[in-house]
């Protein structure tokens, strides 16, 4: 065990102060755990590129419309894009609810219906949003 | 654990690691809110152009952008922030340089703001007439 370096005005409550950072030991936890670093690495090109592209280039928002969308998804690649980030940012984000879900809401029953509801919401959006992605077709409105 | 005198009216002492862990889940409990609404308003346009242009029409509102420019942040600093939190755990040695590496940190995402905010702020001035 490595020794502090630095001075603490109070002693810590642990009897082996860590310097590094918890991990969770193994299990589901672990494999959650990793999941979080892994998929935010992928999130931080996908939603803040989306973000980017979307919400601030050129006009930002203002020039989204039904037109652009459709133009947009008439590109296979943007469609992935899109699906990827969706599935990826509903399930890092809803695992994220249920590690606070474990620190504020401490009787079992409730904690599982908190995160039950939330993975069911996660679901439901998940198969809307897949199905839009993947079967939208401006055609069918005359659109190009 | 009990409380210890000197922890007392301090907020875990005010450690920069406190401050973005907080940050950290305010800013995820933001954006997956949005998400889960965003994912329905973008839905609609699987309802034809109408319906789309209806339910997006929000989004040209001048509150709304100014709300979309706090989810623009909250992205950024969450991404960051999480680019951070994976140094530190996949290299713990640099553990030790917390307070520069969250310096840095903060940099980056104020660095990064400020066209952002110029940009975004510019179009809720232009919605407000103001511009």
């Amino acid at each position: 065990m490595a020794t502090p370096t630095m001075e603490r005005a109070t002693p810590l409550a642990e009897p082996a102060p860590r310097i590094s950072r918890e991990r969770p030991a193994g299990g589901f936890e672990l494999w959650s755990w990793l999941f979080m670093r892994l998929s935010g690495i992928v999130l931080l090109f996908l939603a803040v590129g989306h973000v980017l592209i979307m919400h601030v280039m050129d006009e930002g928002i203002d020039r989204v419309d039904f037109g652009f969308v459709a133009a947009r998804w008439a590109s296979p690649f943007w469609r992935t894009w899109d699906w990827a980030m969706l599935t990826l940012a509903l399930v890092h984000g809803i695992n994220g609810l249920r590690v606070i879900a474990q620190d504020y809401v401490r009787r079992p029953g409730a904690r599982f219906a908190v995160n039950a509801s939330f993975a069911i919401l996660g679901f439901v959006l998940f198969v809307l949003g897949t199905v839009v992605v993947f079967t939208f077709d401006p055609s069918r409105w005359g659109a190009a | 654990m009990a409380k210890r005198r000197a922890d007392v009216g301090t907020l875990y002492r005010g450690s920069p690691g406190q401050w973005s862990w907080l940050a950290h889940r305010v800013t995820g409990v933001a954006i997956i809110l949005f998400l889960f609404v965003h994912v329905v308003d973008t839905a609609v346009v699987g309802w034809g152009p109408e319906a789309y242009e209806r339910v997006s029409s929000v989004y040209h509102n001048w509150f709304v952008l100014l709300l979309e420019l706090g989810l623009v942040a909250a992205v950024l600093f969450h991404a960051l922030n999480g680019l951070k939190i994976m140094v530190f755990d996949f290299w713990p040695s640099t553990v030790r340089h917390m307070r520069p590496i969250s310096a840095a940190t903060t940099l980056v995402f104020v660095l990064a703001m400020v066209p952002i905010v110029w940009i975004m702020g510019g179009s809720v001035l232009e919605k407000l007439g103001w511009l």
